[in-house]
């Protein structure tokens, strides 16, 4: 042993003298670092419900709960996370996920209170004092745990799409959609928006398995015209998708499309509920439109002899008539419906109730009667010359193509509208070679139109004029006719509704064009419903009145589709088929209700 | 500095069993076991611990003791370590990587090194440049914390409890820094499959080099204090000699194996992340003792913080810090199975993992190094021993409890 063994040890009273490093106060005297995981916080407004930090928390700290005075809202399940704070270990793991990143942690980390109840709480509306605290863990820029970008749809080009009526968006490989689908969080706040309330994770779990016979049958569950609504839906529920608040929405509408493409009609029967049963019960549908042609098929599986009556020459209604092939194949529809007939529904064709056979034959050889028959009768453009030769509506034009005649649209088209047939009759006519100007009176954001469709309509080369509201038509000199517009100003609605455009005086203009295609929404026709029938029906603006069975004022007679609901999309007459069918079995099924 | 020099390593390593065999009180050894007879009144049966978890852990040893020698020593663990394995194999893998950090509570972020890189291994994930110097980084500091722990329960096993508050408190200074990079002190959950979480904080790297610099000075005053005590010598020289022929046999790595000579270490011998761009030697020394593991680890905590410094200098000053991954609530991870391993403070860290091509792991293994020094090490060791030094022999070997109880 050496002297400065003995001697080194007392280095340590040179420190003896030393401030010490203790902190007398830590508790007020050190905050936590600035991205210390501290407690939660949560912007409850923008927090949308969508549980997925519940599912990604392995302590199952998070339960989403119902908090007062937050109601379940399109894209918003009214639920919001109650953490428990036994269970957390702030890993912050629900911050890094969270799609809308309203979820965050403050740097706090004292806390101290008797009851162990407070511990659990609902950060955002439980008062805590950090809430507002702007220091705390967030998610870092640069570090994304979920993919915002969708997986890119292959499209032909606008040059190319513009020649021909060739589908335009191509459908997704096997691996771009396992791609597509891994991006769901499987929220579910999809299902609540579906108007069929289809159950859309299941599907696209299907898509990630790779199991389609299992997707087919989930989509079948709720949509039995997923071919066609796979390409046209107007997708409700991709607008309220979680993964949208990170950038894109997922393509839930060509997820669906992928797995119908994926499986071939002959095989439907060994993949789908058989319809083998009869309960020796009749119900006719009228109309085979997307409503007419659910209800058919959910009555079939039910065991009910299902005849459908329609006018046209071919059966899908809006779906083949309403919409170009570029957006929708005929043989898209056809696949829909063929299966829908294999199970045994008949569909008698060019049958015009009330002309070709009366509808009181039907009503009465029939246990129930559902009727679906959609808006058939364009509005008029009520202005001066509206008469004059080159008038052609949008719902003629498109029916004309469907019906393999060319329509003479001439060099230069004018649509009047701003809904999906303004955009498909202009397309189509540029698929012609005209020239085309969609006029519509109200602003770019207020097109009832998909916004898709308005983009493409652009990239085909359609001009978009806003805020132009037609005043008359005059024969043309070297063009058919002659179109006097003028230009409005948006007046806000003192109720809060929409606000109206205005003609600004003096603003005038006009233009010359071959055709006028006025497209601005459609009416029903109900005279194929006698007398005495339609006196036991009400209507109300011009729709029909039905209760939560889709039943009409006429115990027997169900309605659905455009005719009965507001919303005028494929999706929502079908689920008006859907509960029609529902409606109508329990009508004949349970004793007291006929 | 000490110099363990040449103590003759293979006297040492048998001082043990010798001594046992000279002391007519001592039971008679056959077939290197203690035959001993408890009714004849000569031995004791004593339990020592659990204590604190935090020192020998929630480990007990059940000591025969003859006087106050110890003639048998049997360690009992729990099942701690094995509740996370298996708690694994029901979670998600990215619901895996908070749980991993427990495996370890001083030192976690090997874990969550190990882990994050066996699972990137099997799935194919590269993560960027920057997020590799950052890892490298996060484990000499975690090292550098680590080793500070243990200077100071070494310290304090052996009486000397100023040295252990100091070095606590630089510990809690290195902990600061993780604490504006993770924003956690403890469990750092930093380091995830992909990456890490987030890039340094504004002004980091001149804190973390401050911080180096604290550290730095109050260790040379520790140097002096503690290995140059007369009272530390005395009773750490000698003490838990490993015999050079029991390394392999009894799979000691690490400080533990470097104190008997040999001259391994991940960090060179199948380097990872950027050690093989980074200047240092392995450190050994051949006394084998407590004494020379303690000088081993000495030197590696200098040498953590000369790494520090050296990271803190060449890596990219920017660049992406994360990897894409796909979307971790469904992330299935390829079929296949792999063992990685990390050089920690107290040896190889070792991840094994199966994947079924689930979204979960099949089977994942921890090795920490812990389990082999303190169960099987610790009853050889602890035979001849002083009950008063048995606290001192556990700390020298380094180990730490919840990466024994299994
Ligand atoms: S993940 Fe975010 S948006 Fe969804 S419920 Fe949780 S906090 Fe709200
Ligand atoms: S911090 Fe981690 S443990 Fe706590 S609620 Fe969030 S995900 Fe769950």
């Amino acid at each position: 042993m050496s002297l400065k063994d003995l001697a080194a040890p007392f280095t340590v009273w040179k420190r003896a003298f030393e401030k010490p490093y203790t902190q007398i106060k830590p508790i007020e005297e050190r905050p936590g670092a600035e991205r210390y995981r501290g407690f939660h916080i949560n912007d409850t407004d923008k927090c949308i419900g969508c549980g997925t930090c519940e599912s990604v928390c392995q302590n199952e700290a998070i339960d989403l709960v119902p908090v007062t005075e937050r109601e379940t809202r399109h894209g918003d399940s009214g639920l919001r996370p109650k953490i428990d704070y036994g269970r957390c270990c702030w890993c912050a793991l629900c911050v890094d996920i969270c799609p809308t990143s309203s979820l965050g942690m403050s740097n706090e980390y004292i806390w101290i209170d008797e009851d162990p109840e407070v511990f659990r709480f609902v950060p955002g509306e439980d008062e805590t004092s950090w809430q507002t605290s702007d220091k705390g863990y967030r998610r870092a820029e640069g570090y994304e745990l979920l993919e915002g970008e969708r997986v890119p749809m292959p499209m032909l080009s606008f040059e190319e799409s513009r020649k021909s009526f060739v589908e335009m968006v191509q459908g997704y490989s096997r691996e771009q959609a396992i791609a597509e689908a891994d991006r769901c969080v499987a929220c579910g706040i999809c299902i609540a928006t579906c108007p069929a309330h289809m159950d859309v994770p299941a599907y696209i779990d299907a898509i990630r398995r790779d199991d389609m016979e299992d997707g087919l049958r989930i989509v079948y569950q709720a949509n039995p015209l997923p071919a066609s609504c796979g390409r046209v839906c107007s997708h409700a529920c991709e607008y309220v998708c979680a993964v949208k608040h990170k950038g894109e929405a997922l393509s839930i509408r060509w997820l669906k499309r992928y797995i119908v493409d994926q499986i071939y009609l002959g095989d439907y029967r060994g993949v789908l509920e058989s319809a083998e049963n009869q309960n020796g019960k009749k119900v006719a549908v009228i109309g085979s439109g997307p409503g007419g042609l659910a209800a058919a098929y959910y009555l079939r599986l039910l065991g009910y002899e299902v005849r459908i009556f329609d006018a046209n020459e071919k059966a899908g209604g809006m779906l083949r008539y309403g919409i170009p092939e570029y957006r929708l194949p005929y043989d898209q529809v056809d696949k829909d419906i063929e299966y829908i007939r294999s199970l045994g529904v008949e569909i008698h064709q060019n049958v015009r109730i009330g002309v070709d056979i009366p509808f009181r034959e039907i009503y009465d050889d029939n246990d129930a009667v559902f009727f679906s028959t959609g808006l058939t009768d364009p509005y008029g453009l009520d202005i001066a010359g509206e008469d004059l030769p080159g008038v052609i509506s949008g719902l003629k034009i498109l029916d004309d193509v469907t019906d393999g005649r060319d329509p003479e649209v001439g060099k230069s088209v004018v649509v009047v509208g701003g809904g999906n047939v303004a955009m498909d009759a202009a397309r189509t006519s540029r698929r012609y070679g005209a020239e085309v100007t969609i006029l519509y009176r109200r602003r770019e954001e207020d097109m009832p139109a998909d916004e898709e469709e308005i983009h493409e309509s652009r990239g085909e080369g359609c001009r978009l004029l806003t805020q132009a509201i037609p005043l008359r038509l005059e024969k043309g000199e070297t063009t058919r006719l002659k179109l006097y517009w003028g230009k409005a100003e948006m007046i806000p609605d003192p109720e809060g509704g929409r606000p109206r455009p205005q003609l600004i005086e003096g603003s005038e203009e006009m233009i010359e064009c071959d055709t006028v295609i006025p497209a601005i929404g459609q009416q029903a026709d109900y005279a194929f419903l006698p007398e005495e029938i339609s006196a036991k029906i009400s209507f109300k603006r011009g729709m029909v009145q039905i209760n939560e069975y889709r039943q009409t004022g006429d115990t027997k007679i169900f309605a659905g589709g455009d005719i009965a609901n507001r919303k005028r999309d494929a999706i929502s007459a079908i689920a008006d088929g859907h509960s029609a069918a529902k409606g109508i079995d329990i009508f004949l099924t349970t004793p007291g209700k006929n | 500095m000490v110099k363990t020099g040449n103590t003759g390593v293979s006297d040492l390593a048998t001082r043990n069993s010798a001594h046992i065999n000279d002391n007519p009180r001592m039971p008679e050894i056959v077939n290197g076991k203690s035959r001993f007879n408890l009714e004849s009144g000569k031995y004791l049966k004593v339990w020592q611990g659990p204590q604190h978890p935090g020192i020998t852990g929630n480990m007990s040893l059940e000591l025969t003791i003859c006087g106050d020698e110890i003639v048998e020593c049997k360690t009992h663990v729990g099942y701690l370590h094995r509740g996370f394995e298996k708690l694994m194999e029901r979670r998600k893998y990215i619901q895996c990587f908070p749980i991993v950090c427990r495996i370890c509570v001083p030192e976690p972020d090997f874990n969550e090194y190990l882990f994050a890189a066996t699972v990137e291994e099997l799935a194919g994930i590269t993560i960027p440049e920057r997020a590799v110097w950052i890892r490298t980084l996060n484990l000499e500091m975690a090292r550098l914390a680590s080793f500070l722990m243990w200077i100071g329960g070494q310290a304090g096993a052996f009486g000397m409890g100023t040295l252990g508050q100091w070095t606590v408190t630089l510990r809690d200074y290195v902990l600061d820094r993780f604490e504006e990079l993770s924003g956690g002190r403890i469990y750092h959950m930093y380091m995830i499959p992909g990456g890490v979480r987030a890039d340094f904080p504004e002004g980091f790297r001149e804190r973390l080099l401050e911080t180096l610099e604290t550290v730095e000075s109050t260790l040379k005053d520790i140097e002096l204090a503690m290995f140059s005590n007369g009272v530390f010598k005395k009773r750490a020289v000698g003490l838990g000699v490993i015999a050079p022929e029991i390394v392999d046999q009894f799979g000691i790595t690490g400080p533990n194996a470097r104190a008997a000579g040999f001259k391994r270490d991940t960090r060179k011998d199948r380097p990872y992340l950027v050690y093989d761009r980074l200047d240092f030697e392995v450190i050994t020394a051949t006394g084998s003792d407590a004494y020379s593991r303690a000088v081993v680890r000495l030197k590696e905590t200098f040498q953590s913080i000369d790494l520090i410094r050296q990271i803190l200098e060449k890596m990219p000053q920017e660049g992406p810090f994360f990897t894409k991954l796909p979307n971790p609530l469904h992330w299935k991870v390829p079929a296949g199975q792999i063992y990685l391993k990390a050089e920690c403070t107290r040896g190889e860290y070792g991840y094994y993992l199966n994947s079924d091509g689930g979204d979960k792991p099949r089977r994942i293994y921890v090795r920490g190094p812990s389990y082999t020094h303190a169960v099987a090490l610790m009853e050889h060791l602890s035979i001849g021993c002083d009950i008063a030094d048995t606290a001192g022999l556990m700390v020298s070997l380094h180990t730490y409890p919840p990466e024994v109880e299994r």
